[in-house]
């Protein structure tokens, strides 16, 4: 194990040169983060022995993801934003082909207007596509979800895609110091790869991905695909309690802070959990019973447990990086409240919306949601609406 | 609350500001602290106004905003101080080291500079000629380090032998050693 000074991108790129995939497909210019650039340069290098295919498109790049899986390699791919967006088709493929692609996502606005900084509608927008969906909150939590991500997407119990986020620019471009292991460690947590009928195997030919229509299994198909990420759901503990015994960084579906006793808490999930657990800090050492849960797994959502988590808690108040336009809330936001539904009592939740295209999300911007959650525990009455962090207002 | 030594720098693109933050929070790492550097994000252009931020503990920094109220700003081009409040945030008692030839009193009279301490050092000049070149950010940690003494000189020659030696030969290292040395020397307050 090293400490290293290294950006989000660094470190998560450091972690897929340690796995050393079969394949990686990229699509290299804008808005392409510099995870597919470093692997590239690895590539060059001649420190890893993966095939990186160059394509024309982030459509391209899983569709050429898709197939090298499909022949059996350990396959994986890196996006941000409108990529993202782009890859929007064929991320439900992938899924559904239960081929155990993993995917960092370098979490960043959609367009328009046009914008490359920070917030999670691209990731948010593709949380129905099958995808387990793992949020890191720094440049470490960015290495080692990448690392179990491999463990989790291949178990025979899930084969099921995985992408892991970390937050654009705030993370992914800014220096920290991060825990690494060694090579040889990584190789042996995540294992010698194990395709399920690879195309290449000419002795048993199948087909991958044929048309499924009125009498045939397309309905069974879409229930397995729901199975396998009930399944996810102990296999990300297994695989994050493990990892955790080789590093001393246990990993669940998501962490609690001062939450026992907290009358008030808040949800986070990103790198605003952060600054949300320091303005816990100061606001404990004020007295106020103020607590945090940050969220690691969003799919498959941990409902069950979540709620047990938040129960006693007065108010709730969910913080989201993306909106969900139309909708009651942002997406944290309606998952929450729908995992609190049968809590007795049911806690009141709210909702702060903040930090899209960037906008960044202060200590006293945190200290104001708090207050708003505290007034409704008092009894004020608060409006269900959303709440806006550090908006600029007429 | 954890203390966390915070750090803003005022540059142009291309004097190497982001650079700087990152050889700070190198130094850091060899001194088994936490940090964090980042550059205030957005497109990068030769010679146009930028910041980037570092941030210093002894504990994990879990802070990831901008930094508001900065305990240090260094100023790696001078002609920024007609062009913005470089002190915009700053507690009273903060720091302020600019590059430039004048002495720090001529600075310190300025009104933004009210109750701040401020430093010059000539790292244009000294850049010039040490390292041949006018990239002023090596003289510039050579200062915060002898004014804050957050950490040793010492520490900051190693840290750009280290990283300079992978790349470059001796002639490159020792200019840029030299560039450390003096900025640290010739930095001057009130």
């Amino acid at each position: 194990m090293s400490r290293k000074a290294i950006t989000g991108n660094g470190a998560v790129a450091l972690a897929l040169k340690q796995v050393e995939p079969d394949v990686m497909s990229a699509y290299p210019i804008t808005p392409q983060t510099e995870i597919a650039q470093n692997y590239a340069q690895f590539v060059a290098n001649g420190d890893v022995k993966t095939e990186y295919i160059a394509v024309e498109s982030e459509h391209s790049a899983m569709s050429a993801a898709i197939g090298a899986a499909a022949a059996g390699a350990r396959t994986i791919t890196a996006t941000s934003s409108q990529g993202f967006a782009l890859m929007w088709e064929m991320l439900f493929i992938a899924a559904s082909l239960r081929l155990p692609i993993t995917m960092p996502v370098i979490t960043r606005a959609l367009s328009g207007p046009i914008n490359i900084h920070c917030d999670h509608s691209d990731s948010m927008g593709g949380r129905d596509c099958g995808w387990i969906q793992l949020y890191g909150e720094d440049a470490q939590e960015g290495y080692d979800n990448a690392i179990q991500a491999f463990r989790i997407a291949e178990h025979m119990d899930v084969r099921l895609p995985v992408m892991t986020m970390i937050d654009g620019f705030i993370i992914s471009g800014a220096i920290g110091p991060v825990q690494t292991l060694d090579d040889d460690k990584v190789k042996e947590f995540v294992g010698e790869y194990q395709a399920v009928n690879p195309l290449l195997d000419a002795d048993n030919p199948v087909t991958v991905g044929p048309f499924d229509g009125l009498h045939g299994w397309y309905f069974e198909h879409k229930v397995s695909q729901n199975r396998a990420m009930e399944n996810a759901m102990r296999v990300i503990e297994e695989v994050g309690a493990e990892y955790g015994k080789l590093t001393g960084r246990p990993y669940s579906h998501f962490t609690t802070h001062h939450l026992d006793d907290a009358e008030v808490a808040l949800v986070a999930i990103g790198s605003a959990a952060g600054n949300a657990k320091t303005v816990v800090d100061g606001l404990r050492e004020k007295g106020r019973k103020v607590g945090l849960l940050k969220v690691r797994t969003f799919r498959p959502f941990p409902a069950a447990q979540v709620a047990e988590a938040l129960a006693g808690v007065q108010v709730v108040g969910v913080m989201d990086r993306s909106d969900s336009f139309g909708a009651q809330g942002g997406p944290l936001f309606t998952e929450i409240r729908s995992a609190l539904y049968d809590a007795v009592p049911r806690p009141q939740v709210l909702n702060f919306i903040y930090g899209l295209g960037g906008r960044d999300i202060f200590p006293s911007d945190i200290e104001e949601a708090v207050s708003v959650c505290e007034q409704a525990a008092a009894g004020e009455s608060v409006t269900q609406e959303r709440h806006y962090l550090n908006l600029r207002e007429d | 609350m954890q203390e966390v030594t915070e750090i803003r720098w005022h540059a142009r693109g291309g004097q190497g500001a982001v650079t700087a933050a990152k050889m700070t929070a190198e130094v850091a790492l060899s001194q088994d602290k936490y940090f964090q550097a980042f550059p205030e994000y957005g497109p990068e252009r030769s010679g146009a106004p930028l910041v980037a931020f570092t941030r210093l503990s002894d504990e994990p920094i879990q802070v990831y905003s901008a930094v508001e109220h900065p305990d240090y700003v260094l100023v790696l081009d001078p002609t920024l101080l007609d062009v913005t409040d470089v002190t915009e945030g700053t507690p009273d008692g903060a720091v302020v080291i600019v590059n430039s030839e004048e002495p720090a009193a001529a600075l310190a009279g300025r009104p933004e500079m009210s109750g701040r301490s401020v430093y010059t050092v000539p790292a244009t000049r000294i850049a010039l000629e040490t390292i041949k070149r006018a990239i002023p950010n090596t003289p510039l940690i050579g200062a915060l380090a002898k004014v804050s003494g957050l950490f040793p000189l010492e520490a900051v020659t190693d840290e750009v032998r280290a990283s300079l030696s992978k790349k470059f030969g001796d002639e490159v290292v020792n200019a840029n050693l030299e560039a450390v040395r003096r900025g640290y020397e010739e930095v001057s307050g009130e």
